[in-house]
């Protein structure tokens, strides 16, 4: 049955949400207010349910690869299909994108103008993402994983600011290149990982399975798959379109996009070129281990030296990214799990920061940190929460950031290897230099002497504002103080990848 | 020879009918009020004829000793251009009524009638006379189509351009296939191929070929051969140009992929292949690269139908049942995507005479409707989820690479690098309805009756044809016929 399966839900919801928001006036803010905190409190409802559902499961020793497995024919000649099943990775993802389309929810609540619209295109943006963490079948992934990319342009070009063309049009040219690079390592697998006599298959499990790439192939369709969605994740050279893109968004599709959507690169990288090419992966991770350190300590060092807020958090975004493959190139369980939870707590944590940054934009119309100074005295709960999110950030123990890192650090320690250790050590130094960023804008912004005086008659977060910070600093406090459940959550999902990596070398 | 044969050509006597009812309704109503009833009437008997031809039984005919075949995949193929003239009679509904057009309202439609004949034609012909007796029936009104506006220079122009160009080509063309007779004394396809592979071979042949590519590429307008499109998009009247940028090229493409797998299929392995590859490769890069600065809309068409043109051919590459099926399909959400872009093109230029991109700034303050339509069009020429171009794209790269031979990937990875190149030029336009800021430049207005239909069964195909599996389905199992010689 289709509608039986809960997972077809997390893209149904999100229909009903585009058509109950085309039946709403184009400026009828309280209909449309009331489509979009319905159905996002649902889905936040639903992935809980989930998360608790699958643990439940697991614990009653339930071991299948994934779980609410279904799959119905799409495409019969080609033998695509509508293929879901969740593990527990996906089931995560899911968790976070829930409750970052929440509180971006309430992060837009004044949104202007065409308020219709730019719910309209956030929630086909949120589609494409749940579809994209539910699929298993490649071709679905990829179609949801664009659906995902080009409401960015609208939303970034018509809501954002600054030189919102320019930076619209950066991005999408740029993710949509990377998407070209990915469809024909995809359309490679396709036609190369079915034994002969079999009919050809998109189904993931199913190709890692059937195991047939040839060595030489795979090297080459590794190289596409993992370009195409290291775009996404911010690997450097293929990063710049991120600071522009992030700097000149809105502030719920920057907490969308720095928080799920280059998330959806580090999913793709593992559940797809790390699983299915396996060999592959053993022999060219080095190529991208060192393009991904650069990253890390590139993107820290940049935002070191910018002044303008968003600017800085999209730096530090590419280097937080960048930790994520970085850790899940390292191919062992260890590391893997701490690129999740690195993904997690950076969602959520970089999904807070432009949160604040929006909310700060709102009341002194600027984003230059010279600017403004001393915002601990003017507006309070902002100040501290601007300062939570520092902290995680940087990896202060208690909060998600530090478990995040920890992991990934001590799971790359585990390479014995000059040439591994070396771009480990290299990426510890990321810690320290982000903490100089941090504190630098936490000196400055926030506690440093008002600037402008102007300021003073400023007023501290509404309701809505509250009600967003808050979700978001609670998630990062409970990853930080009870991350077991979560590695736990993850790290039987680990198992296939790691045992087809151990038997392809 | 009994003349129940004609019997069996049901698709093309059902055109003929109804272009006779046309002209015997246009010839005794040559005065006054009794026209008014013409653009109604036609409309109606085409969508009846059309219907008819979907519902018609799928069975092979050959006849005239299998000079004409009509198997499932030619009547596949002239359904589906048939809904694609459907759409540009209602599209082009407003503009026949308008004064300058509207005495001559009759020849528009016998014309395009006429023109859809001689391509039923070319699509089923299997021997070359009827093909050439076919393409020149589909060229020739086209010409006298193109210069409808005939107060206007640039339509004339254009006409001008058109006939030299088709004249040519057609002599290329005839060139090649006399050439093509001289080494088989046959016209058929299947006696060429059977000289074929009996390993009958000359260079003559390969010349020939050559110039077959030309003349037909002439009427694709693929690259080299392109250089008429432009101008005479430009001049024709915007229905005219829907009209040609999508029925003419999807029907030429249909039977180009025809004679070369049925009559060259085996001609030195890879010959025409090859040929074809460079001129795919030339023709998606070229058109793209000269769509990027275009500020007129119906030459950044032109441009863009060049490109189009490039990734239909690619169907052509793997001369397989899923190439062919492939192909179909993307033929027909071009249909449906172009044709889209055209009706809102249409009716800007019909209420304002605005044709320029830069007439488009805030277009969605005053027409919210319009501009969502064209978004839409947009996204699915540009191949974005989950519009119908997305799937089509999609599948002709698939088609394309099931050989898994590395220069085919070579070819799909240039594709997939152009189609980023056109999502550029794709976003100029949404750009200039959504972001760009300034005063709206067209004054809010409602659109007929007319274009709106038409609208609206284009934003249809474009959201359903992809999340709708039946449509490539359809196109699948109909391309499952023609196999090499047959």
């Amino acid at each position: 049955m289709f509608f039986g399966n809960i997972l077809i839900w997390f893209v149904v919801v999100p229909i009903l949400m585009l058509a109950g928001l085309a039946l709403c006036g184009q400026n009828n803010m309280k209909a449309i207010r009331g489509v979009m905190v319905t159905c996002s409190t649902v889905l936040l409802g639903m992935s809980i349910w989930l998360v608790c559902d699958f643990l439940a499961q697991r614990a009653a020793g339930n071991q299948a690869e994934m779980l609410w497995m279904d799959s119905w024919m799409w495409y019969k000649p080609l033998n695509i299909h509508l293929a879901v099943g969740v593990d527990g990775i996906s089931v995560l993802m899911l968790l976070l994108t829930s409750i970052i389309v929440f509180a971006g929810t309430f992060a837009s609540w004044k949104i202007n103008p065409l308020p219709k619209n730019f719910f309209l295109w956030y929630s086909l943006l949120s589609t494409g993402v749940y579809g994209f963490f539910i699929s298993i079948d490649m071709f679905t992934m990829f179609m949801f994983y664009e659906v995902a990319l080009i409401p960015m342009y609208l939303l970034i070009g018509v809501w954002g600011t600054g030189r919102k063309e320019y930076s619209a049009m950066k991005l999408t040219l740029m993710l949509m290149g990377g998407s070209a690079f990915l469809m024909l390592g995809l359309l490679g697998i396709y036609w190369h990982g079915t034994p002969e006599g079999m009919t050809h298959t998109w189904n993931i499990l199913d190709i890692s399975h059937y195991n047939n790439i040839d060595h030489g192939w795979q090297n080459l369709l590794f190289i596409f798959t993992f370009v195409g969605f290291g775009v996404l994740g911010a690997m450097f050279p293929f990063h710049t379109w991120s600071p522009d893109g992030h700097a000149c968004a809105p502030t719920a599709v920057s907490m969308l996009h720095a928080g799920v959507l280059m998330k959806l690169g580090g999913y793709g990288c593992f559940r797809i070129a790390i699983f299915l090419l396996p060999h592959a992966a053993n022999e060219l991770a080095w190529i991208f281990i060192i393009l991904t350190g650069i990253s890390i300590v590139y993107g820290a060092f940049s935002a070191c030296v910018q002044t303008d807020l968003k600017y800085i958090n999209a730096y530090s975004s590419v280097s937080h990214c960048g930790m994520v493959l970085f850790a899940l190139l390292m191919l062992n369980t260890t590391a893997m799990t701490g690129a999740i939870l690195q993904m997690l707590s950076h969602g959520l944590m970089t999904a807070l920061f432009f949160a604040l940054i929006g909310m700060i934009y709102g009341r002194t119309h600027t984003r230059d940190i010279r600017q403004m100074g001393g915002l601990m005295k003017i507006m309070p709960y902002l100040g501290v929460c601007y300062m939570i999110a520092g902290f995680a950030s940087l990896g202060l123990p208690g909060m998600s950031g530090f478990v995040a890192e920890m992991t990934i650090f001590f799971g790359s320690f585990e390479h014995a290897d000059m040439f591994h250790r070396i771009f480990v050590i290299a990426a510890t130094t990321s810690i320290v230099i982000t903490a100089v960023y941090i504190l630098r804008v936490v000196g400055k912004l926030i506690l440093g002497p008002v600037q402008d005086e102007h300021h003073l008659s400023l007023t501290d977060a509404t309701w809505w504002e509250r009600l967003s910070t808050v979700t978001l600093i609670a998630c990062l406090a409970g990853i930080g103080f009870f991350p077991n459940w979560l590695s736990e959550t993850i790290q039987h999902s680990f198992k296939p990848i790691v045992d087809a990596l151990a038997m392809a070398i | 020879m009994g003349y129940s044969q004609f019997g069996a050509m049901i698709p093309e006597l059902i055109i003929l009918g109804i272009f006779l009812v046309v002209f015997v309704a246009d010839v005794f109503s040559r005065d006054g009020s009794a026209k008014k009833f013409l653009t109604p009437m036609t409309t109606v008997l085409f969508g009846l004829g059309t219907i008819a031809i979907w519902l018609l039984p799928s069975c092979e005919v050959s006849v005239f000793g299998g000079m004409y075949v009509n198997d499932t995949a030619s009547m596949a193929i002239k359904a589906i251009l048939n809904i694609g003239v459907f759409i540009v009679l209602l599209q082009s509904a407003h503009w026949v009524e308008s004064d300058e057009v509207a005495i001559r309202k009759g020849e528009f439609y016998e014309l395009l009638l006429v023109t859809l004949f001689g391509m039923y034609l070319m699509i089923s012909a299997r021997h070359f006379l009827l093909f050439v007796i076919g393409l020149e029936a589909a060229s020739l009104p086209l010409a006298a189509l193109v210069a409808f506006n005939k107060k206007h220079y640039e339509s004339n122009e254009a006409a001008i351009k058109y006939i030299l160009t088709a004249v040519f080509s057609s002599a290329i063309l005839l060139m090649g296939l006399s050439f093509v007779y001289a080494f088989s004394g046959s016209l058929y396809y299947s006696d060429i191929y059977a000289n074929i592979t009996s390993g009958k071979m000359s260079g003559l042949l390969i010349v020939a070929m050559a110039f077959m590519i030309a003349g037909i590429g002439f009427k694709l307008s693929l690259v080299p051969f392109h250089l008429w499109t432009a101008d005479v998009y430009q001049g024709a009247p915007t229905a005219i140009t829907s009209y040609l940028s999508v029925i003419s090229k999807g029907a030429t493409a249909f039977a180009f992929f025809i004679i070369f797998v049925q009559a060259f299929g085996q001609i030195y392995p890879d010959c025409w292949e090859w040929m074809l590859y460079a001129v795919i490769i030339a023709t998606i890069t070229v058109g793209n690269l000269f769509a990027i600065r275009q500020k007129n809309l119906k030459r950044f068409m032109a441009f863009s139908s060049i490109s189009q043109a490039g990734y239909i051919m690619l169907g052509a590459m793997t001369s397989s049942t899923m190439g062919l099926g492939s192909m179909m399909y993307y033929i027909f959400v071009y249909i449906v995507s172009n044709l889209g872009a055209f009706a809102v093109i249409t009716s800007i230029e019909n209420k304002t005479g605005k044709v320029s991109m830069d007439d488009y700034d805030g277009l969605h303050k005053t027409n919210p409707w319009l501009s969502f339509a064209m978004t839409l069009a947009m996204f699915s020429l540009a191949g974005i989820p989950p519009f119908a171009g997305f799937f089509s794209k999609f599948l002709i790269f698939t088609s394309a690479t099931s050989t898994g031979s590395m220069p085919l990937y070579i070819l799909v990875l240039i594709a997939l690098i152009n189609t980023i190149i056109s999502l550029y030029y794709y976003l100029l336009v949404v750009k200039a309805i959504w972001i760009n800021p300034g005063e709206a430049k067209v004054e809010a207005f409602k659109s007929n009756a007319g274009e709106r239909a038409a609208l609206w069964i284009c934003v249809a195909g474009i959201v359903l044809f992809g999340l709708v599996p039946y449509i490539y389905e359809y196109c699948y199992n109909a391309a499952l016929i023609p196999g090499p010689g047959q």
